[in-house]
């Protein structure tokens, strides 16, 4: 049992092509890579709307973001 | 080289080697620059100093000894069992033999002595910053020689080495070195850490820690930027680059060339290309959700996704080492924080998590992702299992790693040279540099204004 089918490497490298683990499986990695990505997104996009927000909250008067821009 | 083949290929791998080795060096660019960055400004100095000078220390240790343990140990714990240091193989790396000098009948000796000796500073600089702002220069040169010039290239011998016994027994695999030199360092720094104690001021009273920022975050990841591309070289040194079914001499038929993993089984460049962009890019994605956004855990992040996935980064799908680099960014952050809670420990930069604890899960995903594949391309191997896997990262992370560390800060602190005085420590490394510095400024300030009304 191997996850690449080889379980040595008596063969001639010419008749040798993909070997990497869990062959058959590529379509469902990529579908999962695609959540992988899309999830990603989203969470980021929820949580900087969050950040956000506590940035508004931490200065309501204005005078914190007065300072900010003096500093430059 | 007796035909243009032989000669085209020999040159080929010479060069090859060589510019892996000027890429490496970014590496050491980019942990100065980052260690520095993190430091506080009142020990600047001594934190370049202290890594820099890990070049010439780690270098001719390696020259005198290192190289010859490299070639002289791979029977591991069979040396007990009649087997002996391989003396025969360990010639050509003596540093009294001519093959370790300028000699045109060798074309390869020093390129590869350099691309192993650049893993050598790595596994040292991987320490240096977790140990910053208190540890006495004098104690880190030492401990750097003995992970640099010892403990890592025993590792190699065993477990990173075509004949190597880790490999033969235990079907250990770690091409691009998860293990051999992410784990061990990561394993070596906690060992020191340990013994050294934290930062004054890094724990309140009531044992919750504090951050220390860096006193320049921007060049905290400028930093980390260098060691990424020095990374770039060191993937590319871990492969042999060109060589016949002959040249390897083992199960192969036919008359294909192929490039190699260290253990001389085929991979690719390309494949390799495919999966250190693919794990970096995993690390980076987890490691920006998980920490908000933090600067330095996302650089980190994409450090500790390349290092998880790299034991098995010759074969993996690319898709496989996303995620496998994702993960192991994800573990690093949560285990940084749990164990400096938990056991009060000081990792200024967080080398044992992004490197150690990394690694450490690198090689036990690679254990089950590669299961029953062969370990090497001769008859007789392991091939690569759970369960050898597992071994492998308890004999890098803790036998090699940690346990040295340990026994090494231990000696050294029990002589007093491990940590510098509380005093100095506050008052800043540099504090009499400093001094002479500013008294030196104000010296020439009052000479040149005083030439002003002079003239």
């Amino acid at each position: 049992m191997s996850t690449n089918g080889m379980t040595d490497w008596a063969v001639d490298l010419a008749d040798v092509s993909a070997i990497y683990p869990f062959q058959g499986t590529e379509f469902l990695l990529f579908i999962a890579g695609l959540v992988f990505w899309i999830g990603w997104h989203w969470i980021q996009l929820r949580e900087e709307a969050t950040e956000l927000q506590h940035e508004l909250d931490a200065d309501e008067t204005g005078d914190l973001a007065k300072a900010s821009i003096e500093r430059y | 080289m007796d035909n243009n083949l032989d000669a085209l290929t020999t040159i080929f791998t010479e060069f090859y080697y060589w510019v892996t080795v000027v890429f490496m060096f970014l590496i050491h660019v980019g942990f100065c620059v980052y260690e520095v960055a993190a430091s506080r400004r009142r020990n600047h100095l001594h934190t370049l100093m202290k890594n820099i000078m890990v070049i010439p220390l780690v270098t001719v240790t390696f020259f005198f000894f290192g190289w010859w343990i490299y070639f002289a140990f791979p029977n591991g714990p069979y040396i007990f069992e009649g087997k002996g240091l391989d003396f025969a193989a360990a010639s050509g790396a003596r540093p009294w033999d001519p093959l370790m000098g300028t000699n045109l009948a060798d074309h390869i000796n020093g390129v590869f002595w350099a691309a192993f000796l650049l893993f050598s500073w790595t596994a040292a600089s991987i320490v240096s910053g977790a140990v910053m702002e208190r540890i006495r220069s004098g104690a880190f040169w030492l401990l750097a020689v003995l992970i640099g010039s010892v403990a890592w290239i025993i590792d190699a011998a065993w477990g990173w080495h075509w004949d190597g016994w880790m490999v033969k027994y235990l079907g250990y695999h770690d091409a691009y070195a998860s293990g051999v030199i992410h784990a061990i360092a990561g394993g070596f720094a906690l060992g020191v850490l340990i013994v050294l104690g934290p930062r004054l001021g890094k724990f309140r009273a009531d044992g919750t820690p504090r951050d220390i920022p860096p006193h320049n975050p921007w060049l905290v990841t400028l930093g980390l930027f260098l060691i990424y591309t020095g990374f770039w070289g060191f993937y590319a040194a871990c492969n042999i680059p060109l060589i016949s079914p002959e040249g390897i001499g083992g199960q192969i038929t036919g008359t294909t060339w192929t490039a190699t993993n260290i253990y001389l089984a085929p991979t690719t460049l390309s494949a390799i290309t495919f999966n250190f962009l693919m794990s970096l890019s995993g690390g980076l994605m987890v490691a920006y959700v998980v920490s908000k956004g933090d600067v330095f855990w996302t650089f980190s992040g994409g450090l500790a996704g390349i290092i998880t996935a790299s034991a098995g980064n010759d074969l993996y799908h690319p898709i496989q080492a996303m995620f496998i680099g994702a993960f192991g960014a994800w573990a690093a952050y949560k285990l940084h924080y749990w164990v400096e809670r938990k056991f009060k420990i000081d990792d200024a930069v967080g080398a044992v998590a992004v490197h150690g604890y990394a690694g450490v899960i690198g090689l036990l995903i690679a254990g089950f992702m590669l299961w029953g594949q062969p370990s090497s391309p001769y008859e007789g191997y392991a091939a690569i299992n759970p369960l050898g896997m597992f071994i492998g990262a308890i004999i890098m992370f803790g036998l090699l790693g940690f346990l040295p560390g340990w026994i090494m800060a231990k000696i050294l602190n029990g002589m007093g040279m491990l940590r510098v005085p509380a005093k100095v420590e506050l008052e800043g490394l540099d504090f009499e540099t400093n001094q002479a510095y500013q008294a030196a400024i104000e010296d020439v300030v009052a000479a040149e204004k005083a030439l002003v009304n002079a003239v």
